[in-house]
């Protein structure tokens, strides 16, 4: 796999940070470019990925849904299979295991919807280490069962008061603790952001679902007309699209458009933002005239962040992937139709990605293939699909 | 020359070290900044830094989260910036320093940005998420304009001190404690180590000053007998100022100001 030179992709991505985090993530580069291709470290991972989380994940055609749709066929990458239920954990186990390596005691990491916290939770408890994680005061309440999973796993979980108490409060704070204990802490971030080497690191573990996508389409003599994921911070997105840029699919990224595009009500920071530098990397934001970041709304936490991985954006502007958006309308219907239509109840996140799905469906041949990352699986959410459903009376 | 290094170099001559203070512009709101900087100037302070808020703080703590929070909700903008530091010019002479975070300049323009704060009256830049390797653009529009002041770590390497160096002008800014601003966590013998490292690799060549979690008299006195040449004292003149009334804001921070000065005059 490629590595950035610079830490850059394109004009995007780089170390923007405080001057005491520098030995740390420079620790961090050189041990992540030794273990990478250790095959030992390879060896122990996969172990874990296969016996523990549960890989390779089914490669699932949704007869009934594609049939319903009568256009093209639609298959799922089925991450909500895996272990703590959505594809987190192909990143935790790789970077607890590194953290491992480096004799790393103390974990810490952010979580929003509690997703990469549980995740992280579990990888730490299996390689016998305790983490501490962010979360923003707001989603600890939006998800408390996942609060009390985390504490369940032997983990610690420090709510954030500060600024818009969401993810990306979660963050800062995570990244202050690390500046603050920087000599004894690694900090575990989640998804393809922040500074050089996190989003190539965590590009590279989450990969494993493109990889698989890949060789499950060949065993069907088949190869993707189209590749769609979801995209919040990106990570499994990236790790759907990377390994399948070099080939001729068309891949879409569908962001949360929220209550719509133009009502500011949105986390949609590709198709609407500019550029800027937040997290230690330049990158698309949503930000006002002055430069200070604009806080987001999506009906899933997993997708309220006001940046994006810089990757997605230097593929945003070489325009291999197109990206889209999905209004929480659409996706309360798509996530109706999948658990109608198959009996999956996806997460919020991936039901915009099976809204985009329904669209190029719609329009393909039936000799075409669409293939969709289902990242995660929607128990946490049937809460506020009722409660969506109760305020907004439909047939 | 510039007006901070002119300061540097008249203190020197007088056998003093700098006293430079932060405060969050608008904090807790226009009036009461002018009257801290009334009372810093009677106080005896060397140089100012002045923060413009920015809505992700990550190297703050939280008496200048809390700060930037205030002053953002009391309609803190870039504009209205540069007319405060205007009005600031015409009641001092003192250096002034602007401290906020890359995405604040980035947004605007690195060039543009600059060329407006210099006119405004700012004589230098700090901003603590810029890293030496990125600031390539940052520092060719600041060139001889205003003065690019990087920070430095206890734990930054010797050659990492002598590139950072060579990136800043007006005086290096050594991070006294692993942690964020306001953190108070006594004097570290690591700070003193790296005081005398800091001063050793640089040789001279520029002033040294020391900040994060310097909030006494003491701590003044002891870091400047380390051989800092100046110290950064910031949070707690915030949380003097959050507990005072505005119209004895200018005297009781004057005196705050003249007891930390105190400490960085040469005793005979």
């Amino acid at each position: 796999m490629k590595y950035p030179k610079n830490g850059r992709f394109g004009e995007f991505g780089g170390k923007y940070i405080p001057e005491t985090l520098v030995p740390a993530i420079e620790e961090l580069e050189e041990n992540y470019l030794k273990f990478k291709n250790d095959k030992n470290f390879k060896k122990e991972l996969d172990y874990y990925l296969k016996v523990f989380a549960g890989r390779p994940t089914p490669l699932y055609y949704a007869k009934n849904l594609s049939e319903k749709l009568g256009g093209a066929k639609i298959y799922l990458k089925r991450e909500d299979l895996l272990h703590g239920g959505a594809h987190k954990i192909n990143n935790t186990l790789g970077q607890a295991l590194l953290a491992k390596k480096m004799k790393k005691k103390r974990i810490i990491a952010e979580t929003g919807a509690g997703q990469h916290g549980v995740a992280t939770a579990m990888a730490c408890a299996a390689l016998g280490m305790k983490a501490e994680v962010y979360m923003g005061y707001k989603d600890t309440i939006r998800q408390k069962l996942n609060v009390f999973r985390m504490n369940l796993l032997g983990s610690k979980v420090h709510p954030v008061k500060s600024g818009s108490k969401t993810l990306k409060d979660a963050i800062n704070e995570a990244i202050r603790d690390w500046i603050t204990n920087v000599e004894t802490t690694y900090y575990l971030l989640g998804s393809a952001v922040g500074p050089h080497p996190y989003p190539v690191m965590v590009r590279d573990f989450q990969s494993v679902i493109g990889n698989e996508i890949k060789s499950q389409m060949k065993k069907i003599n088949k190869t993707p007309d189209s590749v769609i994921a979801c995209v919040g911070g990106g990570s499994n997105a990236i790790g759907t699209f990377y390994p399948l840029v070099d080939t001729n699919a068309e891949i879409i990224g569908v962001e949360a458009a929220g209550h719509g595009l133009k009502s500011k009500k949105h986390s949609a920071t590709l198709s609407a933002g500019s550029k800027g530098v937040l997290h230690g990397m330049m990158t698309y934001l949503l930000q006002d005239k002055e430069g200070q970041i604009t806080e987001t709304h999506s009906i899933s936490a997993g997708l309220d962040y006001p940046g994006v991985g810089p990757e997605h954006s230097y593929f945003k502007d070489t325009k291999r992937v197109k990206y889209h958006a999905a209004t929480d309308t659409e996706v309360i219907d798509a996530f109706l139709m999948l658990t109608r239509t198959e009996g999956i109840i996806p997460a919020l996140e991936s039901a915009h990605a099976i809204a985009e799905a329904i669209k190029v469906a719609r329009k393909g041949k039936k000799s075409e293939s669409i293939v969709v990352t289902l990242s995660g699986r929607g128990d946490k959410d049937v809460e506020e699909v009722q409660n969506y459903l109760s305020k907004n009376v439909k047939d | 020359m510039s007006k901070i290094k002119e300061k540097f170099a008249d203190l020197q001559s007088r056998k003093e070290k700098a006293l430079i203070s932060y405060i969050m512009a608008g904090f807790p709101n226009e009036k009461s900044t002018l009257s801290v900087v009334k009372g810093l100037v009677k106080g005896g302070v060397d140089i100012i830094e002045l923060g413009f808020p920015f809505s992700d703080p990550l190297a703050d703590g939280p008496v200048i989260q809390n700060a930037s929070t205030i002053s953002l909700e009391k309609g803190t903008k870039i504009d209205k910036f540069f007319a405060l530091v205007k009005k600031i010019r015409k009641e001092t002479d003192t250096p002034l320093i602007l401290m906020t975070y890359t995405n604040i300049l980035y947004h605007k323009g690195y060039s543009k940005f600059i060329a407006d704060a210099k006119k405004a009256g700012i004589d230098g830049f700090i901003l603590p998420d810029m890293s030496v390797e990125e600031s390539k653009d940052y520092l060719q529009a600041a060139k001889n304009k205003v003065d690019t002041i990087f920070l430095i770590s206890p734990n930054t390497s010797k050659t990492r001190i002598q590139k950072i160096a060579k990136a800043s002008s007006g005086f290096l800014y050594l991070v006294a404690v692993y942690g964020t601003t306001g953190v108070k966590t006594g004097i570290k013998n690591y700070t003193i180590d790296a005081i005398k490292n800091v001063k050793k690799q640089t040789k001279g060549k520029i002033p040294v000053g020391v900040g994060f979690g310097v909030s006494t008299p003491d701590d003044v006195k002891k870091y400047i007998k380390a051989g800092a040449d100046g110290v950064i004292v910031g949070s707690a003149f915030l949380k003097l100022i959050e507990k005072t009334p505005q119209n004895k804001l200018e005297s009781k921070i004057a005196s705050f100001t003249k007891s930390l000065k105190k400490q960085t005059l040469q005793k005979k």
